[in-house]
């Protein structure tokens, strides 16, 4: 109830900035363009694809490239809306308004968690309106696209809660931004190391790191429960800390 | 548990690393009580605030809110505390009426319930005019107020108000006063100030705070009656040599300040200004004034702690 309370607050000031059309606008347009670039080529493979035995369907050859493309762009847009979840209420002194009232530290992480999930499904949903528009003149892989989209709002949701406990270090937006950016970044390309290191157990570690192995799977429509868990254990990991971290400020000296 | 008895502060410290802010800091608060925080900058008044409401964890000391521990269940004793800030704690992207409405939602109102506490608090803090308006736009003054209606907003048995006139124009300062004293009808006030007229005017109990320790707690009555001097102000048209001044019955000293004025010291237990007035008749050394001096709040207050201060050093070089 508290949970959502916060949520809906973290929402609606959102929407009461011009940052969030703007990246909903901005967002949208440029994967209304790879996502037509994604068709021209699909109509311009069609003859060949229309030879060979077993062809990757248009949603092999037009959707999935598309989710790729918006992880990483959402890689980029996530930092700019976590930053201020706390570090503005610290820096405007508004968080003795949620500590001086009876809800709990998790209450108020949670609420603004799920207030920035609910933004980031409002941008994954709209995607998903081009891919539904090809539904008019072809036939969809919809277990394939709904593999995609779990894969997604699961790797968004764990840059989320990457962008909250950065935001929760420090009283600079501008800071939470700019270390949320480094580390999912990092995240993202920590496998490339991996792939060149000769053992084969510190490989291993690395690329079960990586965000973007655990999704790979989900674009071929391979549903793991490995990989799931890999997101939920890293949402719940930063959550917790991010909680712990916050309650810290009273205890600090 | 008294039912009477809204906070209970027992042996309260806060450190910040080597820094001791509050030390050992003990103090109650009725019902129907406003008990005024006074103290220079940095004295600790409002880290004492921030431990009281649940925004600070203090080192050592236990605070029990309406007979419920703070520490061991933060959510019932919270509810029982509004707190306003040095800085108003509101959403300036929001309007006065959804700001309430969160501030509402997130102190357990439950929904049936919320627009009529919305609506109670404005009219309290007069904000009903600017309901619809964001609160960026307001002024200083109309944002104080909607921290103080998010303050009462639940109807908590205990509101703190740290320094909640700062930075108001004085017919502000006047309206939140007044506002202070309605409150206390209903709930238990705490409030914060260094200014202190601001505490004689609102406040029924006073407690200084200097360098983290408590100096001073007692009624304003008791204050009054320490701020009333043992000095008569005279001046006279003909006054007699200074020697017959001193030597009128009740007088232990007497001070000429030049230009025919004299300052009478007199026993605290006895005033001597009616003999005064009757000899200068008697005498014919021509009366003009005869005035018993006040102390002002800022030296009883600059007495009080800096008398503490000297006796620690006293204590710390023995």
């Amino acid at each position: 109830m508290m949970i959502l309370t916060i949520a809906q607050r973290e929402i609606r000031s959102l929407f009461y900035s011009p940052l969030a059309w703007a990246i909903l606008g901005v967002t949208q347009l440029i994967l209304a363009y790879l996502f037509l670039s994604q068709l021209q080529e699909y109509i311009h493979l069609q003859p060949q694809l229309k030879m060979m035995a077993a062809a990757p369907g248009i949603t092999d050859v037009v959707i999935l490239p598309i989710y790729s493309s918006a992880a990483f762009i959402m890689m980029m847009v996530v930092p700019m809306l976590t930053m201020r979840l706390i570090s503005d209420e610290r820096r405007n002194k508004t968080l003795t308004l949620l500590f001086s009232a009876p809800i709990s530290m998790t209450e108020i992480i949670v609420g603004k968690y799920l207030g920035i999930v609910a933004f980031m499904l409002i941008m994954v949903l709209m995607m998903t309106l081009m891919p539904l528009s090809l539904t008019i003149a072809a036939t969809l892989d919809f277990g394939l696209l709904m593999a995609v989209i779990i894969g997604l709002v699961l790797m968004v949701a764990a840059f989320v809660s990457v962008g909250l406990y950065m935001s929760t270090l420090t009283i600079q937006p501008t800071v939470a931004a700019v270390s949320t950016f480094g580390i999912l970044l990092l995240l993202w390309i920590i496998d490339w190391a991996g792939n060149k290191v000769v053992d084969e157990n510190a490989s291993g570690a690395l690329s079960y790191l990586s965000m973007l192995r655990h999704f790979e799977p989900l674009g071929k429509g391979i549903f793991s429960t490995g990989d799931i868990m890999y997101y939920l254990l890293f949402i719940t990991t930063f959550l917790v800390l991010s909680i712990r971290r916050l309650d810290a400020d009273r205890l600090q000296g | 548990m008294n039912n009477n008895l809204l906070i209970k502060v027992e042996h309260l410290s806060r450190h910040y690393g080597p820094i001791q802010a509050v030390s050992a800091v003990d103090f109650e608060l009725k019902r129907g009580e406003v008990l005024g925080f006074l103290g220079p900058n940095g004295a600790g008044k409002s880290t004492t605030m921030q431990m009281i409401t649940g925004n600070l964890a203090p080192s050592t000391g236990k605070v029990t809110i309406c007979g419920v521990d703070l520490l061991d269940d933060p959510k019932t004793a919270k509810a029982e505390i509004g707190y306003l800030p040095e800085q108003p704690p509101v959403y300036r992207d929001f309007t006065v009426d959804e700001y309430l409405n969160f501030c509402a939602r997130i102190n357990r109102i439950s929904k049936d319930k919320i627009s009529r506490a919305v609506d109670q608090a404005k009219q309290r803090c007069g904000l009903t005019e600017v309901s619809k308006r964001l609160i960026a736009n307001l002024s200083k003054g109309f944002q104080q107020r909607v921290g103080i209606a998010q303050a009462i907003i639940h109807s908590p048995a205990i509101v703190v108000l740290d320094e909640p006139t700062v930075g108001l124009d004085p017919i502000q300062i006047r309206e939140i006063r007044s506002l202070i004293r309605e409150l206390s009808s209903e709930h238990g006030v705490i409030l914060s100030t260094h200014i202190l007229p601001e505490v004689q005017m609102t406040c029924d109990r006073v407690q200084i705070i200097n360098k983290g320790k408590l100096v001073y707690s007692d009624d304003i009555a008791n204050l009054d009656q320490r701020m009333r001097a043992t000095t008569l102000l005279l001046e006279l048209r003909k006054p007699p040599s200074e020697d017959v001044l001193q030597n009128l019955s009740g007088i232990n000293r007497c001070e000429a300040l030049g230009n025919n004025h004299f300052r009478l010291h007199h026993t605290h237990e006895q005033n001597p200004a009616e003999q005064i007035a009757e000899q200068a008749v008697k005498q014919g050394w021509g009366l003009l004034t005869l005035s018993p001096e006040r102390k002002s709040l800022e030296q009883v207050f600059v007495e009080i702690t800096s008398s503490e201060q000297s006796s620690s050093e006293e204590g710390q070089a023995a």
